[in-house]
């Protein structure tokens, strides 16, 4: 509630008086509006702008208008890869998101809240953990030499060191754990938010432990479990500098293109018009995914 | 009875659930902390557990002028980046909130579309609009970037902060006298304080792990230290960069410490 609506709701305020009100409550108004003005601005110059100019780029070509660069998209079989690979890696890194993320979710949300808050530390460290320092990690631990490798020759489960980096392997198990948190993150808050009561009836009204959860449990926490995957696909997408490293070139994906396009051709056309449909699929998924969950609540903040 | 299992299913029956959840959570941690003795590791190949102990990779650290300076670069970026966007962040949470105007939520979504959107567009966008500004390779460009990086983070956090704020207070110290600024600054910023200082630490944060666009738009003398990291990882695995993460996890966690006795620790957002 601000002055201007006690102003407008004031008895007997009315006649010459009213007008000066109104005039200086518009007045007001427009000076704590003005007060976002700053950061609407940087936003609009650095990231609207721009990007609005990444779409006049992704139209022209030569001076004039055309649509080659998007038929370069379908039509040149390198592209199609490209495309078709980010979509895979990204489909698999979600899948192997959900598979370990809805176990860990599930035990933290049953857990006793303090115990919980432990738990969650788990999840909440990476990720205040610079991101070049968990894939440096991985580089680290998945090499020839590594740590994994080692102890998988020890047990007997590998003949010799597998090469478990600078391939698709070492980035989907790179992503997997930079982007595991973005899913248990809404998913762990929908499954507190489910009243602990409905499973109890459903015991209580004869159901196993695996029907209640089949029945009650797993529908309630469907929408977290969608937020959470999609917000994880989402990501996926647009990921450079994990596959970069953990890729070593040979798992090529769309920011990478993107990247290379620019910083080795100067193609700012071919560029462009791969980020137009990255931006695009982006902000459509973003659509979707606020439907089932408010965006300012996936930022994680209640 | 709150918290406990909410079907009569006994510990020893779930015990394959905490085994489970507590491997999924190593995972989660234990690549992370094993670059910490990795880092005291006297050979190249970085093994674990280090045979011989040594100071070698934090003496090639400290050693090296380029680490030096590229930390000094980044430190100064995220300083100045904490200071901007916390206030840019403030203003525009403030006066968003305590308006209703129609475009409301479309601003605030504006000012959430820098998370939102990848990181790799924002960094060759930048790049194109530096190029004509002549700002690619300076500190004012590093910052005005990562402003805009830290600014939805602030907003949120802000936002959230003034949203368990009773705004009457406010009224109630005008109506005593106060003029608008005065009461914001005596009787809303005090009480949202914890908001205003996790809002600065996710700022800071940012500013000092982002990679995308630095390895865009900064360069030469002016090139963080996460843009030389990536570019050592890029060529070899550089054991100095072991010490370096070190420091790095050090000082996350001890900004994670400081966000969790304020009782809010949940940055989300980017990866990049």
């Amino acid at each position: 509630m601000s002055t201007l609506e006690i102003a407008r709701e004031a008895p007997g305020v009315d006649g010459p008086n009213a007008d000066t009100l109104a005039r200086d409550a518009a007045r007001e108004r427009r000076r704590l509006l003005g007060l976002s003005l700053p950061a609407l601005v940087l936003v609009g110059l650095l990231l609207v702008l721009p990007v609005g100019w990444l779409f006049y780029l992704s139209v022209v070509d030569q001076d004039a208008y055309s649509l080659v660069h998007y038929q370069r998209l379908v039509q040149e079989p390198a592209y199609v890869t490209i495309l078709w690979n980010t979509v895979k890696v990204s489909v698999l890194v979600t899948v192997i998101c959900v598979l370990l993320g809805y176990p860990l979710a599930y035990l933290l949300a049953q857990l006793p809240p303090r115990a919980a808050n432990l738990g969650l530390i788990v999840v909440i460290l990476p990720l205040w953990t610079a991101l070049l320092v968990r894939t440096y990690a991985w580089l680290v631990l998945l090499q020839r030499r590594g740590l994994v490798n080692t102890l998988l020759v020890n047990l007997g489960l590998a003949a010799e060191p597998i090469p478990l980096v600078h391939n698709m392997t070492g980035t989907v198990i790179g992503m997997t754990h930079i982007l595991l948190p973005f899913l248990v993150l809404p998913l762990y808050a929908s499954m507190r938010a489910i009243d602990p009561d409905y499973v109890r009836a459903a015991a209580g009204l004869g159901a196993s432990p695996i029907r209640a959860f089949r029945q009650v449990f797993l529908p309630l926490s469907l929408p977290g479990l969608t937020a959470g995957l999609l917000l994880v696909f989402v990501l996926c997408l647009g990921f450079y500098v994990t596959p970069a490293l953990l890729g070593g070139g040979k798992t090529y994906l769309v920011a990478m293109k993107i990247e290379q396009n620019v910083n080795t051709y100067f193609a700012w056309g071919a560029s462009s018009s791969l980020a137009v449909v990255l931006l695009v699929s982006v902000g459509l998924l973003f659509a979707v995914l606020h439907r089932v969950f408010a965006i300012p609540r996936l930022f994680g903040i209640r | 009875m709150p918290g406990g299992p909410p079907v009569p299913v006994s510990h020893a029956r779930r015990a394959w659930l905490y085994v489970l959840g507590g491997l999924i959570a190593l995972f989660l941690v234990l690549p992370v902390l094993v670059v910490i003795p990795m880092s005291f590791s006297d050979t190249v190949y970085l093994e674990f557990p280090p045979r011989q102990w040594s100071l070698r990779n934090y003496r090639a650290f400290f050693g090296s002028v380029e680490w030096r300076d590229a930390t000094w670069v980044s430190v100064r970026a995220a300083l100045v980046t904490t200071v901007a966007a916390t206030v840019l962040g403030t203003a525009a949470a403030y006066g968003l909130a305590v308006t209703r105007w129609r475009w409301s939520r479309a601003a605030q979504v504006l000012l959430l579309a820098p998370q939102m959107v990848p990181a790799i567009l924002v960094a060759i966008g930048l790049f194109y609009l530096y190029a004509k500004l002549e700002l690619v390779n300076t500190l004012l460009g590093l910052v005005l970037a990562h402003t805009l990086l830290a600014l939805p983070f602030v907003v949120v956090t802000v936002t959230a902060g003034l949203a368990s704020f009773d705004m009457t207070q406010e009224m109630v110290a005008r109506s005593l006298g106060a003029s608008r600024l005065r009461a914001v600054l005596t009787v809303t910023l005090p009480q949202i304080r914890h908001s205003l200082v996790s809002a600065a630490l996710f700022a800071f944060i940012t500013s000092l792990d982002e990679v995308v666009v630095a390895l865009f738009i900064s360069g030469g003398e002016n090139a963080t230290l996460t843009r030389r990291m990536f570019s050592a990882l890029r060529d070899q695995i550089d054991p100095t960069i072991a010490a370096i993460s070190t420091l790095l996890i050090v000082i996350s966690v001890g900004l994670l410490a400081a966000a969790q006795l304020l009782g809010r620790a949940r940055p989300a957002g980017r990866s990049g």
